[in-house]
């Protein structure tokens, strides 16, 4: 279980996240839908501390920290572990093969056994099926490819929970779908996941909870089905963005 | 013409792999070293702890300056007060022979420029490749070892190699802390032949082709280090 309270963080000319308080519970699906500048990515990389809340509590599993305090480096580490992490661009590690990137932190960070990481590796890869790409190095893959291996490379790891900000809005409609097949079977398969995107049709398909974030609050916090056919004024509005015709 | 080149090409090239050659080789062995170690600790931010002591800072201080002083002075004075100048503070142990007094201040010059090159690459590996690493659980020391190191290496091959091609020509300057070098060599034969001009051409065309074979690695690392990146046109 991930748990907010009272999450606040301000940057020099704007107030990103106002007294957020939310649960993420285990083997959901939640979307993150809401306006740009609305503190999507903000909200998400407070939840693996790429970004350190002003204040609040964050409690995971059975340990409270409190983000007022300077976290110690020995829990920031335990919090990455815990939580994976999938950007916009898939920031693969461009010295290193497909392989090597997967494997980079489980032998590392976790001190696996080259020889069983490898073998784990080449399992995830074989679940975004690009098992043939192992020995290739990143440039040589398609941006949609890249960023199913870093959906791998998170998954290496075995977060307990997935965090994927925005992970299909630098691909085109094709490679996005390639994309959103894995996330939809992990989905499927109860991995815990948290994604921030665009694309109603993977949220009303694929979460389990929908949160409407606006101007650094949650606005909503229910279902697909509420969200997508009793929306209020304001939800209405944001949906009818994505609509073409008049 | 070829009886001249007959006669004094053979004693310039000795004179070459005994001196410039070696000379080249160790200091710039050197100057990588202390150029990565420097650039290293220049570089490093540590981001999850944010190391501020007073040691620290002193440290930095201590770097900048070294950078600095061996930038703004000519290396020529460098040599002189190396070789001449600290033995007459009892620092004789620094240059106990010209060789010496000849290793450390090309290495120190050389590394100097090399810092600041080592630097600008690492410098220039985007910040989103450390949070990469950290958001995979790495510590700021593996992410900057494994991560930010091996690409920035690659940066930096063409401004070491060219500083390695100007060390080459620079070991001409170990002539003045008694060694007898290449050049000094010519110069000595100049004198004694009248023939400055056919001299100095033939000991010109002789660093070329030390500059140009000593170059020839360069091609190949370079080649293995662009491996993972995809070959520009
Ligand atoms: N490092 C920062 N420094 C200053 N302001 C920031 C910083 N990061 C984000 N902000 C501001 O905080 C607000 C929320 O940003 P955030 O990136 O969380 O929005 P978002 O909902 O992810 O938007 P988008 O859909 O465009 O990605 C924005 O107004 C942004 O300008
Ligand atoms: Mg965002």
């Amino acid at each position: 279980m991930l748990k907010l309270e009272h999450i606040d963080k301000q940057y020099a000319e704007h107030h990103a996240l106002k007294d957020i308080n939310v649960t993420f519970n285990p083997h959901e699906t939640t979307v993150i839908v809401g306006p740009s500048g609305s503190g999507k990515s903000t909200l998400l990389r407070s939840l693996n501390l790429l970004e350190h809340p002003d204040s609040g509590l964050y409690t995971i599993d059975d340990r409270t920290i409190d983000l007022s305090q300077p976290v110690t480096t020995d829990t920031l580490l335990w919090v990455r572990r815990k939580t994976g992490m999938v950007f916009q661009q898939p920031r693969m590690f461009d010295h290193l093969t497909i392989l090597g990137n997967i494997i980079e932190a489980p032998v590392h960070v976790l001190k696996q056994k080259k020889a069983d990481a490898t073998k784990k590796a080449h399992e995830l890869l074989q679940a975004v099926d690009l098992d043939n790409t192992a020995d290739r190095y990143p440039y040589q893959l398609s941006g949609g490819q890249t960023q199913r291996v870093a959906i791998a490379r998170a998954l290496a790891m075995e977060p307990d929970y997935l965090l994927l900000d925005e992970p299909t809005s630098a691909l085109d409609p094709e490679l996005e779908a390639q994309v959103l097949r894995v996330l939809n079977g992990l989905a499927k398969e109860d991995q815990s996941m948290i994604i921030v995107t665009h694309n109603m049709e993977f949220a009303r398909e694929a979460a389990d909870r929908m949160l409407f974030l606006e101007d650094g609050e949650i606005v909503f916090d229910g279902t697909p089905a509420e969200f997508f056919s009793e929306p209020t004024d304001r939800i209405k509005h944001f949906l009818n963005a994505f609509k073409f015709e008049n | 013409m070829f009886e001249f080149i007959a006669t004094y090409a053979p004693q310039l090239i000795v004179a070459g792999i005994k001196y410039t050659v070696p000379l080249a080789l160790i200091s710039f062995v050197f100057a990588v070293i202390i150029a990565a170690l420097v650039a290293v600790l220049r570089s490093y931010v540590p981001h999850a702890t944010g190391i501020k002591s007073i040691g620290w800072r002193i440290l930095k201080f201590i770097l900048w300056f070294y950078v600095w002083l061996f930038r703004s002075t000519p290396m020529l004075v460098q040599l002189f007060v190396v070789f001449y100048g600290l033995p007459k503070l009892g620092i004789s142990w620094l240059s106990p022979s010209g060789w010496a007094a000849a290793v450390w201040v090309l290495s120190l010059n050389t590394a100097a420029y090399a810092s600041e090159a080592i630097r600008a690459a690492i410098t220039s590996i985007p910040d989103t490749q450390r949070e990469a690493g950290a958001a995979l659980g790495m510590t700021d020391a593996q992410i900057f070892i494994r991560i930010i190191l091996p690409q920035a290496a690659r940066i930096s091959i063409p401004t070491l190699a060219n500083s390695f091609i100007s060390l080459v020509k620079d070991t001409s300057l170990a002539s003045v802390v008694t060694i007898v070098e290449m050049f000094y060599l010519s110069q000595q034969l100049a004198a004694t032949n009248f023939e400055p001009l056919q001299m100095y051409l033939l000991v010109a065309a002789i660093y070329a082709i030390f500059v140009s074979i000593l170059s020839i690695p360069q091609h190949y690392i370079q080649r293995w280090a662009d491996r993972f990146v995809k070959v520009q046109g």
